[in-house]
């Protein structure tokens, strides 16, 4: 069973549709100890960081994840929220500690150019910097983005980015990849047939 | 660089899809569920779904289909008409929903824009503008499926409901609607020469050139039609096709083999 987590930003039932559709066994959990039986783990979201991480921590998800994922090394598919979490810390609404599963840190877009939008919102165009698994098949796809805020990771994690999105001056880093940890900054469910593709492919990678 | 969208407009009415002409709805077209899941298989990068039934009577009916195309619906849906208060708004999001327009209760209660998108934030909140030229000849903002004036004066409005919270305005030329003569590009652009925000157009298009004039000249960020795309075979494909062909910034669809059922069971919902 793989498991969508819900501790209340945004809106996981879409999340839980596209996996459905592609006929993968998935429950919404939002008991932590769900995640003992998981062979997979999906943390969604929209919002803001800090409100994220502090449902989290209420739910009791912080410590069970870092068990499950890092320990255990069950994959885990971070979307929006769930990539920008794996950062060190975060500077939306204050300074607010993240999971520190990689090393860097979530800062505010700059489009260096006001006609540019906050939120970076839309179809976009995504530059794979390395095929791997998670875009098996894919040449150079156009995502659904919706987010003001991207992750700046240190030198030594470069070799983690997948791809990444051009806004303004701001090269978003829309996709990473680490071992089992496998995250998204755009929105595969609402990606149409691109997202569905994506999400297939963690399917199959999991599989294996 | 962020693409220019396509985005088909689906009318329900007490549940049915209809043609709308000038904000007359009559022809009952089809199922939205149908419609979804055939712009869904296509080019499409966002759904519009708004109820112009005449009452409230047949609300649930609504919901329900909100619920059960949101399942097939993998861009983002957006749900309007009738929506006066959070709770509602909070249930069709619940219900699938990504983005919720709202019209006539922004008119009469401003703060709905404020407070709606404080709490859902601003990309979450669609204010939709229907202008129709009064007596005068002059531009005027009509509620209440454009049958109620309001005085105010449409650049004014635009203007206030950025300032209120507003994410984006889908602008409507009630004149324009069902006739398929174009958007009123004159209104188009006076909008978005005055508004920071994303403005989908809507209300006119007869042909494919409609929706480049729209983004070409009227420089909206998103295009929108209704009965065009229930009327013409092949519809949004070849809409897209020909503004991909037009050299215009948009997304096309690319197809990969997936394990996908293409066939909905539509009984689950009627």
């Amino acid at each position: 069973m793989i498991s969508i987590i819900d501790y209340g930003m945004g809106n996981v039932k879409s999340v839980y549709n596209a996996f459905e559709i592609l006929g993968a066994e998935i429950e919404i959990i939002d008991d932590p100890k769900k995640l003992d039986d998981s062979e997979a783990i999906i943390l969604p979201g929209v919002g803001a960081f800090k409100d994220g991480i502090r449902n989290l921590e209420k739910m009791g998800f912080i410590n069970k994840l870092k068990e499950q994922v890092i320990d255990k090394k069950k994959p885990y598919l971070g979307i929006c929220l769930g990539l920008e979490f794996l950062a060190n810390k975060s500077f939306e609404g204050g300074e607010t500690e993240g999971f520190g599963w990689i090393k860097g840190q979530i800062e505010k877009i700059d489009t260096g150019d006001n006609k540019l939008k906050i939120p970076h919102m839309g179809w976009d165009d995504t530059i794979i910097k390395k095929n791997t698994t998670l875009f098996k098949d894919m040449k150079n796809p156009v995502f659904y983005y919706l987010h003001s805020f991207f992750l700046k990771v240190e030198k030594t994690e470069t070799d983690y980015v997948e791809s990444i999105c051009e806004y303004g001056k701001t090269k978003i880093i829309s996709s990473i990849h680490k071992e089992n940890i496998y995250a998204v900054q755009f929105h595969p469910e609402k990606s149409q047939e691109s997202g569905l593709k994506l999400i297939n492919n963690f399917l199959e990678l999991i599989k294996q | 660089m962020l693409k220019k969208r396509l985005i088909p407009n689906i009318i329900l009415n007490e549940g049915n899809v209809v043609q709308s002409v000038n904000f007359k709805h009559t022809n009952v077209i089809g199922n939205a569920i149908t419609a979804v899941d055939f712009f869904n298989s296509w080019a499409i990068d966002e759904i519009i779904v708004l109820d112009v039934s005449r009452t409230r009577k047949e609300r649930e009916k609504f919901h329900k289909i909100i619920r059960g195309l949101s399942k097939r619906c993998f861009v983002p849906l957006t749900v309007g008409g009738w929506i006066s208060d959070i709770d509602e708004m909070k249930l069709f999001l619940k219900e699938g929903a990504d983005k919720i327009c709202i019209n006539t209760e922004a008119v009469k209660n401003n703060l709905l824009i404020k407070e709606s998108s404080e709490f859902f934030g601003s990309q979450c909140i669609v204010v939709s503008i229907d202008v129709k030229k009064n007596v005068n000849q002059e531009y005027e903002v009509f509620i209440n499926r454009g049958k109620d004036k309001t005085g105010l004066e449409p650049i004014e409005w635009a203007k206030k409901v950025e300032k209120l919270g507003a994410g984006e305005i889908l602008l409507t030329s009630i004149d324009q609607e069902g006739t398929k003569q174009g958007y009123d590009l004159k209104l188009l652009k006076e909008i978005t020469d005055n508004v920071g925000i994303p403005v989908i157009s809507f209300g006119g298009v007869g042909k494919w050139e409609h929706f480049a004039d729209g983004i070409n000249v009227g420089n909206a960020d998103a295009v929108s039609a209704a009965n065009i795309f229930h009327y013409t075979e092949h519809s949004t494909f070849n809409a897209k096709k020909f503004l991909f062909e037009s050299k215009l910034n948009v997304r096309m669809q690319e197809f990969y083999k997936l394990p996908t059922p293409r066939k909905p069971k539509y009984d689950e919902f009627f």
